[in-house]
């Protein structure tokens, strides 16, 4: 696989291809169970029975060697931001992070402590925001179902001129 | 038992170092010697008319103004259903007094909390270390002439500056 | 040191070592982590190393406002907000002697029994899950939906409330609520039933839990240890009686002890019983708070500067995880001196590394997950 991608010519069978694999990858995301405050609670309510995510195909995973997604949910503070980093650098590529609730987007309403990190992207970086404190579990869904848009924008088979393999916006 | 029954009591047990009982106050306590504050826990303790099991809290106060620190300790008493306030100052400079964690050992955890916050020592505690924060941390943050450090572990501390406007 | 009854042979060479289990863990009780020291399957030591949530909670206090603070004391405990809520208003409304309307307090009490209820469901649901029985989990999520859509009605948040203010409540609850609260309890009353089918009685379950770190009444008050953990224990102590506050005195409700029937007292199952029994009774207390609630304003007048005179003063309530003391000084100004919360979980962390000595690297889970302990609580 490795040889193909960024190699072939941009043909329509090169984007069913990709459009194939995207769709694969975003009806399975298998996020890692990183709750950490309060948006936990509301990250489990999301799994279970009335706002069901296992619908999307997201299973929860406890190691992050199984998970392509972290979902950052609850207040981080200094003492966990080295733990977190090494967890997301124990994820397999490729990998995305949803920053759950105002605490870890920009460290909510605890900025007057001196213990919380503000925000949780100065840390690792960041592909969706759901805002809220806990955001509803509806929130949390359209949160997930932007990551599913934002993989199947992806192309990998294509050779692209500037030689980089980073997501288009 | 009433609380003023308590403190004489406790100051005939031990004359002088224990004084200056405040009863007209919503919770009623007196203040203890820090020399003495071990003993007058085992006695509270152990006396059949007290029988305080219970180390409810352990807690500081930071009064810089007149320059203590001062230590509170809340008792309970499932027998008697009485409770007790003691309150002990120490220098603001070098805050030192023994530990209560032979007498209970609930202590133990409360003593390093107050360690972390206050950066109060206590002599013959079996492990005393930083609890709630990390091991490398800086200054005690519940004091009230406490600064934050620039940054931490690479990670800068600036807040966002509306937020730096509430902070007073 | 642990007992291990080996049949190894002696020439068979093991060592002990030392496993770091979290911060990150699945189990939902919170950042928590041990250092674990074992030769794989039996514990020699487990050491508790906490503070992977502290918020600063406590300084915060110094910084905003008393009616300003109510939002903080939400997060101190995110499973069962409101009574820290209450604790917190109940320690402004004695500094400044203020009295809380009488339907504001019966709006209360209804308010922090579905907690409870919520609570203790999270409780009991992870407490299977823990242990290895996923399906009671979503049972629990179920009807805690059912309370979350009920809290949504009274006050317009799911899981971080703020709804008891200095004075009263925020906000009055309806007859429509109240209809649906009723509901509720008819429906949720058979619904622990369920739960006894297909858990308590469960004979894997029973195995698992009974015998296992049985807690004496002695270890529990040399480490403080509150609420339903001390009444699994054997003493029959609850805050709503011994030391009574809002409306207590006048519902009439029993106080589930443990007394060993499965196994020694004061062990895990009986800590697991006396919650789901706790569930019953608060659906009594709910149920008479219904019959009973009588008109009126929600909230007593309070200024919008609320600037209580000096003072000091120590609250106590029975939370959904014991007794939650808050130790609150003002100076007269507007912002608080000192917030103190002190909590149940943090004293009974400290008892795990007593009592884990010689457990199976398996019972400290179940040990952890019957003391109910969690992050918030610990760290603040």
């Amino acid at each position: 696989m490795k040889p193909l991608i960024n190699s072939l010519p941009d043909t329509v069978f090169t984007t069913k291809v990709d459009s194939l694999l995207n769709w694969g990858r975003a009806s399975s995301q298998w996020y890692m169970l990183f709750g950490l405050a309060c948006c936990a609670i509301e990250l489990m309510q999301t799994g279970g029975p009335r706002a069901d995510v296992d619908r999307f195909g997201c299973v929860p995973r406890a190691t992050p060697r199984q998970s392509d997604l972290m979902i950052v949910a609850g207040t981080l503070t200094y003492k966990m931001g080295k733990r977190t980093k090494l967890l997301y650098d124990q994820m397999p590529d490729p990998k995305y992070v949803i920053s759950m609730g105002s605490c870890s987007n920009c460290g909510g309403l605890f900025q007057l402590a001196y213990s919380v990190c503000k925000g949780v992207d100065k840390i690792v970086p960041v592909d969706v925001y759901v805002p809220g404190c806990p955001p509803r579990p509806e929130a949390l869904t359209e949160g997930l179902l932007k990551i599913q848009q934002k993989m199947m924008r992806e192309r990998w088979l294509v050779k692209k001129p500037a030689a980089e393999d980073s997501v288009e916006a | 038992m009433e609380a003023k029954e308590l403190y004489e009591k406790t100051a005939r047990r031990f004359p002088g170092k224990v004084s200056e009982f405040n009863g007209d106050v919503l919770e009623p306590y007196f203040y203890v010697d820090p020399s003495t504050v071990v003993e007058v826990c085992t006695y509270l303790r152990d006396a059949p008319e007290h029988r305080f099991e219970v180390l409810s809290d352990l807690t500081a106060l930071d009064l810089p103004k007149q320059n203590w620190i001062q230590l509170v300790y809340h008792l309970y008493s499932y027998t008697h259903r009485h409770q007790a306030v003691l309150k002990v100052n120490l220098h603001r400079e070098n805050p030192r007094v023994s530990t209560v964690e032979n007498v209970w050992k609930a202590a133990n955890w409360f003593e390093r909390e107050v360690f972390d916050l206050f950066g109060v020592i206590f002599d013959g505690h079996s492990d005393l270390r930083r609890i709630l924060l990390p091991e490398d941390w800086v200054g005690y943050p519940l004091r009230k002439d406490y600064v934050e450090q620039e940054e931490y572990d690479g990670i800068s501390t600036e807040r966002a500056p509306l937020v730096d406007k509430l902070l007073r | 040191m642990s007992e291990i009854v080996s049949t190894a042979e002696p020439a068979f060479h093991t060592e002990d070592m030392t496993i770091s289990m979290g911060p990150q863990h699945p189990s939902t009780h919170g950042v928590l982590r041990f250092v674990v020291k074992t030769d794989g399957e039996v514990m020699s030591e487990a050491i508790p190393d906490v503070g992977y949530l502290h918020r600063s909670i406590e300084k915060i206090g110094e910084k905003v406002t008393w009616h300003g603070y109510v939002p903080y004391t939400d997060r101190a405990d995110y499973l069962a907000a409101m009574f820290t809520n209450q604790a917190f208003c109940m320690a402004a409304e004695k500094l400044a002697s203020i009295e809380v309307a009488r339907r504001g307090e019966f709006c209360r009490v209804i308010a922090c029994e579905l907690n409870r209820i919520a609570s203790h469901l999270i409780s009991v649901g992870t407490f299977g899950q823990d242990i290895g029985a996923i399906t009671p989990f979503l049972h629990a999520l179920r009807e805690r939906e059912t309370i979350n859509d009920l809290m949504e009605e009274i006050c317009g948040a799911r899981l971080t409330y703020n709804y008891i203010r200095i004075g009263g409540v925020g906000y009055d609850i309806t007859e429509e609520t109240c209809r649906r609260i009723s509901e509720f309890l008819d429906h949720f009353e058979p619904i622990v039933d369920e739960y006894n089918r297909l858990l308590s009685y469960n004979k894997i379950f029973i195995e698992r839990l009974a015998n296992v770190a049985p807690i004496t009444l002695e270890d529990a008050f040399q480490y403080n240890i509150v609420g339903p953990n001390l009444r699994a224990c054997g003493l029959k102590w609850d805050i709503r009686r011994e030391i009574p506050y809002s409306i207590y005195p006048e519902l009439e409700f029993d106080i589930p002890v443990g007394t060993g029937e499965k196994g020694t007292l004061g062990d895990c199952y009986d800590r697991y019983w006396v919650r789901i029994r706790e569930m019953q009774e608060s659906c009594k207390q709910l149920r008479q708070c219904l019959k009973m609630l009588p008109r009126g304003p929600a909230i007593a007048k309070v200024p919008r500067r609320f600037k209580p005179p000096a003072g000091e003063v120590y609250i106590r309530i029975e939370s959904a995880r014991g007794d939650m003391g808050f130790y609150v000084v003002s100076d007269g100004s507007e912002y608080p001196y000192r917030v103190r919360i002190r909590t149940g979980s943090f004293t009974a962390m400290s008892l795990i590394e007593k009592i884990s000595r010689g457990l199976m690297v398996a019972d400290l889970i179940a040990l952890i997950a019957s003391l109910d302990v969690d992050a918030p609580e610990i760290d603040r």
